[in-house]
């Protein structure tokens, strides 16, 4: 089978030793984690993982379900790229100097829709947020003028179709 | 309760959850929780066991005998640490146990302080839940939720670590609230009467129809309803060998076991039959040996509590998700009554081969040294099917799993799963506890009685009556015969020189007797079982037995081999 990249978002309690239980259950499987967020979700207290790997449908299901067994994990699900709206951020940091003695820096940025955070006199910051694909061309764009420094977040993303976390809770509740 | 401490909350705890027995090993981090145990000891019976594996082993068998949570305690550090292959083990194996470990204060967490380890962290992946309580306030929420947890759905082991503050701390108020539900879990999923009724249409127009149990039956206690079920479908059915002893070994219906050293027929009709309905087991590789090859031709029916099981190594046509004690009692009137009578003399068929092949040669042994079959044979004779079997790793136990006759459920333990060598002994001293009124006979081989042969130490201090039957060949059997199989005969390192197990027996005044010969073999037998507290009995084994029929891993059922 192919493997492509899903997205998982897990609802959970926020709970101090969820996320080594989470990546534990990639870990026995030897499946790499190609990026991990979390933070609080559209409900108080409840917290949204939004996991990334590349694996075959088969194994993606398989995946989920022993994530949805977790105790304080209240509801998993997985999407593909084109079911879901997924941004990534960078942030670059140059080398003052070639922002003013290379034009070309100036254009790149325009061009790539990036914005400038913080200008110093030794160093600036550039933010860019956008598809792996352009924070990366940028990245090879930025490198040949010495990039200081560069760092991209993982992975967020909403789902196309809706994820029915308080039909879940009320669920269990009601059991 | 008023001004009590954090360690005695954790006593009151026990005692809302119906604990009257722990298995456990003192130390620092935990001394203010075995202080309370001093106090309260007319409530709650510790058992010193002689290493923290024992602990979790015994709380093992003691919640495989009586059905109940079993409960092991341990300090921090490499108390904790001790804990965890009997862990591993319930998790695998789905037994409920709660084990509490004492940690270091919490102002120390992180330090490296004397005998600190991240047991959260290790157990993780080996528990159902873990959780570390560092404020008093949280004991009796937490408490709750492990014994829940550890009981409801599929069960499984769960682990509470206590810091040493947590346990002096003092409580202005305690009160107890037995959990319910947790709202991020749901215990048993739902049923859904389409996949019932789709599930009894299949097997109503079945031609060959086949069950495959697991333990799911005895941890549902649906044992009558699942006996109903069979027949009045009149389905034959097979064991896992941890489904072994949920239905009696003589009932008409029940076929053998399957896997790797399963019956001959149960095996080969597998790839026969044209239903398989599997009941509360999982497909591990050890049952289904080759998946390219396991039932292809069949439909799959799974009755499973897990949703996370259902289609993980087997694709099935129909899961019928839920507590099989009510899917199964759902089914019933769906079910059309039926025989299956020529179906099943194929079982018969295949059994005559087996028995002609391999079962009259070792259990109707007349010549060369003792086969374990012959041991068990005695065992059958003289236990009358009433007793509990436990049994260790190896050869022995795949011998005594398959020749063992049962009258009653919750009769078999042994470690499934994990195959954990040195389970047996602490197991068999938890598993009489459980169920005190019952014989318990412990099988195990010569290399894994070394591995917790300490345990007599605690066989000894509580007097529990258990009967230990060590099948010596001098071997690793198990790893042996593989050598034998498949790496050309190099015996590399399985050959033991063993000590004088009668000898160590008396060491712990627990009386012991050793036999080698065929025509004493019955009396010693009897004399232990007629023995009123624990006894040892050695049985001299010839050396070089291989346990078979056996599918080579990887191979498929259908090519499972008598020789
Ligand atoms: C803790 C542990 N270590 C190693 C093994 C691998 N193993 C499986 S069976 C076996 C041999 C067991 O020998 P013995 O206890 O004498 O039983 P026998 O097979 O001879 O009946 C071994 C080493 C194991 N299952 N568990
Ligand atoms: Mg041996």
């Amino acid at each position: 089978m192919k493997k492509r990249n899903y997205t998982i978002s897990i609802y959970t309690e926020n709970n101090v030793g969820l996320l080594n239980r989470i990546s534990a259950i990639f870990l026995k499987r030897h499946i790499n984690i190609r990026s991990v967020t979390s933070s609080e979700s559209e409900i108080p207290n409840i917290y949204r993982f939004i996991i990334v790997v590349k694996v075959d449908g088969e194994q993606i299901i398989k995946l989920v379900k022993q994530i949805e067994k977790q105790i304080e994990v209240i509801a998993a699900f997985y999407h593909t790229d084109e079911e879901t709206i997924y941004l990534e951020t960078a942030l670059y940091k140059v080398n003052s100097k070639s922002l003013f003695e290379e034009r070309q820096i100036q254009n790149i940025i325009k061009k790539s829709r990036a914005n400038i955070v913080t200008v110093k006199p030794e160093y600036f910051v550039i933010e860019k947020t956008g598809w792996r694909e352009e924070t990366e061309d940028l990245y090879h764009k930025l490198k040949k003028y010495g990039l200081l420094q560069f760092v991209r977040s993982g992975r967020i993303s909403v789902s196309k179709s809706s994820m029915e976390i308080s039909k879940h809770l009320k669920n269990n509740e009601n059991e | 309760m008023k001004n009590i401490s954090g360690a005695e909350a954790v006593i009151h705890c026990l005692l809302e959850e119906g604990v009257d027995i722990l298995f456990g090993y003192p130390g620092g981090a935990i001394m203010p929780v075995y202080d309370e145990l001093y106090k309260f000891e007319n409530k709650i019976n510790h058992i010193l066991v002689r290493h923290e594996q024992g602990a979790t082993h015994a709380a093992q068998g003691y919640a495989r005998s009586s059905g109940k949570v079993g409960v092991a305690i341990a300090t921090s550090g490499p108390g904790a640490t001790n804990l965890v292959t009997g862990i591993a083990d319930a998790q695998i194996d789905s037994t409920p146990m709660v084990c509490i470990t004492g940690q270091v204060a919490s102002s120390l967490l992180g330090s490296d302080a004397f005998q600190e380890t991240d047991i959260i962290g290790i157990s993780t992946p080996v528990t159902k839940w873990n959780y570390q309580i560092t404020k008093a306030s949280e004991i009796s929420e937490i408490f709750a939720k492990a014994f829940y947890i550890a009981k409801s759905g599929r069960p499984g082991p769960v682990l509470i670590d206590i810091t040493k503050d947590a346990q002096f701390e003092i409580l202005k108020t305690f009160e107890y609230k037995k959990c319910k539900k947790i709202r991020s879990y749901s215990s048993v999923p739902a049923m859904d009467n389409k996949s019932l009724k789709n599930a009894a249409d299949i097997i109503n127009n079945a031609k060959k129809p086949f069950v495959v149990w697991g333990q799911g039956v005895i941890l549902g206690n649906a044992e009558n309803e699942f006996k109903a079920f069979l027949e009045k479908s009149g389905i034959p059915a097979a064991w896992t060998i941890l489904g072994l002893s949920a239905l009696p070994t003589d009932h008409p219906l029940n076929v053998g076991m399957v896997g790797m050293h399963g019956n001959y027929g149960p095996n080969k009709l597998t790839n026969e039959c044209d239903v398989l309905i599997a009941i509360g087991m999982r497909f591990d590789d050890r049952v289904t040996g080759s998946l390219n090859t396991y039932a292809k031709q069949a439909k799959i029916i799974h009755f499973e509590i897990d949703p996370a099981e259902v289609n993980k190594n087997v694709k099935v046509d129909v899961a019928v998700l839920g507590d099989v004690k009510e899917t199964i009692k759902d089914i019933l009137p769906l079910i059309k009554s039926k025989n299956h009578d020529k179906w099943i003399d194929e079982f018969h068929n295949y059994y005559k081969i087996e028995y002609d092949k391999v079962i009259d040669n070792e259990y109707n042994k007349k010549k060369g040294g003792l086969s374990m079959a012959e041991v068990i044979k005695s065992l059958n004779n003289h236990t009358e099917g009433e007793s509990i079997l436990v049994t260790d790793v190896g050869q022995h136990q795949m011998v005594a799993c398959r020749y063992t006759k049962f009258k009653l459920s919750k009769s078999n333990i042994t470690s499934g799963g994990l195959g954990t060598m040195g389970f047996a002994l602490p197991a068999a001293l938890g598993a009489k506890i459980g169920d005190p009124k019952r014989e318990v006979i412990a099988v195990i081989g010569d290399g894994g009685f070394q591995m917790t042969i300490q345990e007599l130490g605690t066989i000894f201090q509580t007097k529990a009556a258990v009967k230990i039957v060590i099948l010596n060949n001098n071997f690793l059997g198990m790893v042996r015969q593989w050598q034998q199989l498949f790496f050309d005969k190099r015996y590399a390192s399985t050959e033991m020189i063993n000590p004088d197990f009668v000898a160590i027996s008396k060491g712990y005044f627990i009386e012991s007797s050793k036999v080698s010969e065929r025509n004493k073999l019955d009396d010693e037998v009897k004399k232990m079982i007629n023995h009123n507290g624990p006894y040892l009995l050695e049985v001299m084994i010839e050396k070089e037995e291989n346990v078979f029929p056996m599918i080579p891993s990887g191979s498929s059922v259908s090519d499972i081999r008598l020789e």
